[in-house]
């Protein structure tokens, strides 16, 4: 089965990239040759998007590109197979929204331009690369394969300390999949396959080489750093707020995103009866993140390292979302898993949004220092109005994205979890008390004086802003759109969590 | 010496023609640039012979063929690793033609050197019986010797000392092993020894089930081998030779050393353990004694890299983590007691070790190329290289990436197909280990991409590769990047060649 989509969805941003690589010359024709490429390829996951049959009865994995003579030898059987389900449709559209915005948010580079757009498009497509592969190998490889140009734009365009955040995030991510590559190879030769869609009923046919607590644990691991869970979470802030706004962009829309779908296709999917056991942890895990993450925004000045911090709070709120799945009592809530899988899609484009604006804040004031700020409502109408909406999307304001998300997880782990819950809900009081705080001192109060020349957003930076308040608004107003997609991925999670808790009984 | 055996020890023969033609012909020739073609062309020539020799033994019943009275084999075996060594020594030739511009004279010995170290590697990856082993191992280090001190300055003096010295002692320990062995089994062929053994488990003279039979001189035997084989392949705590010898050589030679001399090394323990002995009870210690020096070696590799300013000495410790990663694949022997793969550990070593030939002549060819126009091994002055010579600085890159093992390299496949015969012989804990030093490692391998992309150069005068230099870069950038994506080919290769250790 061969059917294309997915093949050129991967490798079209990574030939974009060794052509500019190549070719590009001129930097002019770089940026518009990224960004007609980015336009094309966000069209493309949109056919995607539209493709995947939602319909009862149609196959879980779809656009199959699979191609099984790749490496075959017996000890190392790797197949290249790509292909979507309901959990990865919805994160493909977002690698392509958020690839747009990263590229369209890059206008202003202009140091080592070829370079810049040559490690963002092979960004995207590791990126895409890693939503879509159904070996694990493959996952594995596209996993690792992020690192470099991630590394590259930190280190070459990001500010401040920017050394050493990018080394920070690789030695970080590289830990992390140092333990996951391990746990791989525990699952591949205890089952024989590097399969996806088959090792979950594999692992439960066969014996593992390792207590299966123990492999979860290696492969936990690599997806907690991702996420990021407390207290593995310390690169993050540092590479946020140091890297060039795309790459924040990228980094908080999509590759944090990495980390929850790993728990997801992994953790859940293939560890349920371990899931069961370890659901408390995570509820715990989730409820730290929330308020550590919020707490510590509240005494931030500087506006990236703000959003760094809350990402860690809402992220939070999918690791919450994740272990409602099984309960104490043993009740199952998928409300909970489409609440945990709505908040990768809904944090992509809000993280990604508030990202973005405060990249435009940062060019022209020249600082993120909130109390250097101020009074910018006056001389940027349009883009503080954009940043009040990403503000109050971000703290769950109803008809925005953030609060579908939010209520689905509150929804979904209130019976479970209780007075656990409760005082993670305390979590969206902090976000609201920061986000308007925040909103508060840069749009309005005193305007510095030295912020008195300041313009307001081009028609061309307004372009991805437009994209991503109508995909946050859409998903708010109409979250069906978003949730039945990703509800059909996570029914055989939830099938498979609802056996493991039977079982225990 | 019959025909036969001429024809079987083609591959090495015609080496050693083709060193002294080309000792003779630097008399003539004027243009000295003109000998590393010679030199890079002629190795086509064993290339080929081993290609017939494999399509030979394609089409025979056998799976090898035995020359001069038993003492030296051509198998699948030895034929990879002298397709390895060729194709290592043409390239290591290529980038020496610029470097060579610096010694006066003597530059088709410095070639005819390389040559014949080269046929001694091949003769050891061959050699099937103590003796010859031994007497290939001082065909393979004399030369290394010599061309160590080749640039007779201070460093490289002492270069070529160290490396005497040293390689006579691990000559002599090795010797000292083999003395054991051959006493108490009384042969010094390889399958004699196994046989003998056999018998002796048989005749109750050996407890199957202890280690080493419950037998001292195998004890003392084999681990005099290893520690002998260890000066060899530069694993800690034989390691301490290596920095000195690989700072003070030329740079060509370095890389010679770092990759081919370690090659012949591995094939040669493969061969010995694997058909000397193959014993549950010795395969299991011999195999835990391996998997405690891959730790420390990598471990220790690793982490004192980190504190290297001179990018020979900080490769040279890479080296010996990289022995460290290569000698997983000795420990996971213990894979064929499992339902798993039987070839997983040799084929990887084979693999691991075509993929590190590939990746760390990369490395090199790029420190040659520049050293050769700023004359300064310093990392520091690597600064702003990524400007001054965009394609080297690239290659470069691209190799210290693949030395990490991130993707797409082959850096990357070799270490998870290495790791994974581990996990195939219960050795997760040493696959762990072997993932927390690619991390540690990817902190100095960086470190040099740092220095090159974001530093500013000191001047910007730009830094050309010589034609040649430019050929070994494309070749092995090529190489590890193509089986970085397809290593199909080379894992059917390492593992079509391992099958005469493992009987399948």
């Amino acid at each position: 089965m061969f059917e294309g989509w997915l093949t050129i969805a991967v490798f079209l941003p990574i030939a974009a990239a060794v052509l500019i690589a190549l070719f590009g010359r001129n930097p002019v024709m770089v940026k518009w040759f990224a960004a007609i490429v980015s336009l094309v390829e966000l069209a493309l996951t949109f056919v995607i998007f539209l493709l995947y049959d939602t319909s009862d009865g149609a196959a879980q994995y779809q656009l199959v590109d699979k191609v099984t003579n790749w490496i075959p030898i017996e000890s190392f059987n790797v197949q290249y197979f790509l292909a979507v389900d309901g959990l990865s449709a919805p994160l493909v559209l977002l690698t392509g929204l958020l690839g747009m915005v990263a590229i369209f948010a890059s206008w202003s580079i202009n140091m080592r331009v070829r370079e810049y757009f040559v490690w963002l498009l092979a960004l995207q497509g590791a990126v895409m690369g890693v939503f879509t592969s159904l070996d694990f190998f493959l996952f594995f490889l596209f996993w690792e394969l992020e690192l470099i140009p991630m590394f590259f734009l930190i280190s070459i365009w990001g500010s401040g300390r920017r050394e050493y955040s990018a080394m920070k995030f690789l030695i970080f991510t590289i830990l992390g999949s140092a333990f996951m590559l391990v746990g791989i190879l525990v699952l591949f030769f205890s089952t024989g396959t590097f399969d996806m869609t088959e090792l979950p009923a594999a692992i439960v046919s066969s014996k593992l080489l390792l207590p299966s607590v123990v492999v979860f644990a290696m492969l936990f691991v690599a997806f907690a750093v991702k996420l990021p869970i407390w207290p593995l979470h310390t690169w993050l802030p540092d590479a946020h707020t140091d890297a060039p706004t795309a790459a924040s962009v990228m980094l908080a829309g999509v590759l944090l995103k990495m980390g929850a779908y790993g728990m997801f296709r992994v953790s859940a999917a293939m560890f349920p009866d371990v899931l069961r056991d370890v659901s408390w942890l995570l509820a715990i895990a989730g409820v730290v993140n929330i308020l550590y993450g919020a707490s510590v925004v509240l005494r931030q000045t500087d506006m990236k390292r703000l959003i760094a911090f809350s990402s860690i709070s809402h992220m939070g709120f999918v690791v919450l979302g994740l272990s409602s799945a099984v309960g104490v009592a043993g009740q199952i809530s998928p409300l909970g898993l489409t609440g945990a899988s709505l908040q990768m899609f809904t944090h992509g484009a809000i993280t990604g949004l508030l990202f973005l604006l405060v990249g435009y804040v940062y060019e022209r004031a020249h600082t993120r220092h909130i109390p250097d700020l101020g009074g910018l409502a006056v001389n940027m109408p349009v883009l503080s109005a954009s940043l009040a909406v990403a503000g109050l999307a971000s703290l769950g304001l109803p008809a925005t994205a953030g609060f579908v998300s939010e209520i689905h997880v509150f929804l979904g782990t209130f019976p479970v979890w209780g007075w656990l819950t409760a005082i993670g809900a305390f979590g969206v009081v902090l976000t609201a008390g920061y986000i308007l705080w925040m909103l508060q001192r840069v749009m309005f109060g005193p305007r510095n004086s030295r912020l008195d020349d300041l313009t307001d957003a081009t028609p061309l930076e307004m372009v991805p802003v437009a994209a991503l308040i109508i995909a946050i608004m859409v998903v708010g107003i109409f979250p069906s759109t978003i949730a039945d997609v990703f509800s059909i991925g996570i029914a055989p999670i939830v099938d498979s969590l609802q056996n493991a808790v039977v079982s225990a009984q | 010496m019959t025909l036969h055996d001429i024809y079987l020890l083609s591959p090495e023969l015609s080496l050693a023609a083709i060193a002294m033609a080309l000792i003779l012909l630097d008399l003539v020739v004027s243009r000295k640039s003109l000998l590393a073609g010679f030199g890079a062309l002629g190795l086509i020539v064993p290339v080929i012979l081993s290609v017939i020799l494999w399509i030979d033994l394609d089409n025979s019943s056998v799976s090898q063929m035995q020359g001069i009275f038993g003492t030296l084999v051509v198998d699948k075996f030895s034929l990879f690793f002298k397709f390895l060594l060729s194709i290592a020594a043409a390239l290591v030739i290529l980038m020496s033609a610029g470097y060579v511009q610096r010694i006066r004279h003597f530059q088709g010995e410095f070639y005819g050197l390389v040559l014949l170290s080269t046929s001694g590697m091949m003769l050891l990856a061959s050699a099937t019986e103590l003796i010859s082993i031994y007497v290939a191992l001082e065909l393979t280090a004399l030369p290394s010797a010599a061309l160590a001190a080749f640039l007779r300055d201070g460093k490289s003096a002492e270069s070529g000392m160290k490396f005497l010295i040293l390689s006579a002692i691990s000559s002599a320990v090795i010797l000292y092993g083999m003395v054991y062995i051959y006493g108490f089994t009384g042969t010094t062929s390889l399958e004699g020894i196994a046989s003998q053994i056999e018998r002796l488990i048989s005749y109750g003279v050996l407890d199957p089930q202890a280690a080493f039979g419950d037998n001292k001189a195998l004890l003392f035997g084999v681990i005099l081998l290893i520690a002998g084989f260890g000066f060899k392949i530069s694993s800690v705590p034989f390691q301490f030779w290596a920095p000195d010898v690989y700072e003070g050589a030329p740079t060509p030679i370095t890389a010679f050393l770092s990759v081919a001399s370690k090659a012949a090394g591995f094939a040669v323990i493969l061969r010995l353990f694997y058909i000397s002995f193959p014993f549950e009870a010795f395969s299991e210690n011999w195999a835990a004694i391996f998997a405690i020096l891959s730790i420390v070696s990598m471990t220790f590799g690793n982490l004192v890299a980190i504190r290297q300013n001179n990018i020979k000495r900080m490769l040279a410790y890479s080296t010996i983590a990289h022995a460290g990663y290569v000698m997983v694949g000795l420990a996971a022997f213990a894979a064929r007691a499992q339902s798993g793969s039987m070839d997983a550990g040799p084929s990887a070593v084979l693999f691991y070790l075509g993929g590190y030939v590939a990746t760390n002549l990369l490395v090199f060819g790029a420190v040659i190329a520049v050293s050769n126009k700023i004359d300064s091994d310093e990392i520091d002055d690597y600064a702003g290289m990524a400007r001054r010579a965009p394609l080297i600085a690239a290659a470069m890159a691209f190799a210290m990436i693949s030395l990490t093992g991130i993707p797409p390299t082959i850096g990357f496949m070799s270490k998870v197909y290495l790791f994974g015969a581990a996990v195939n012989a219960n050795l997760e804990w040493l696959a762990v280990a072997g993932m927390v030093n690619s991390v540690i490692s990817a902190y100095y391998y960086l470190r040099v991409v740092k220095v090159m992309y974001l530093r500013d150069p000191a001047e910007d005068k730009p830094v050309v590769a010589d034609a040649a230099t430019g050929v070994a870069l494309t070749a092995t950038a090529a190489a590890t990047f193509v089986f970085g994506v397809y290593p199909t080919p080379l894992i059917d290769l390492a593992r079509s060649a391992v099958s005469v250790l493992v009987g399948v």
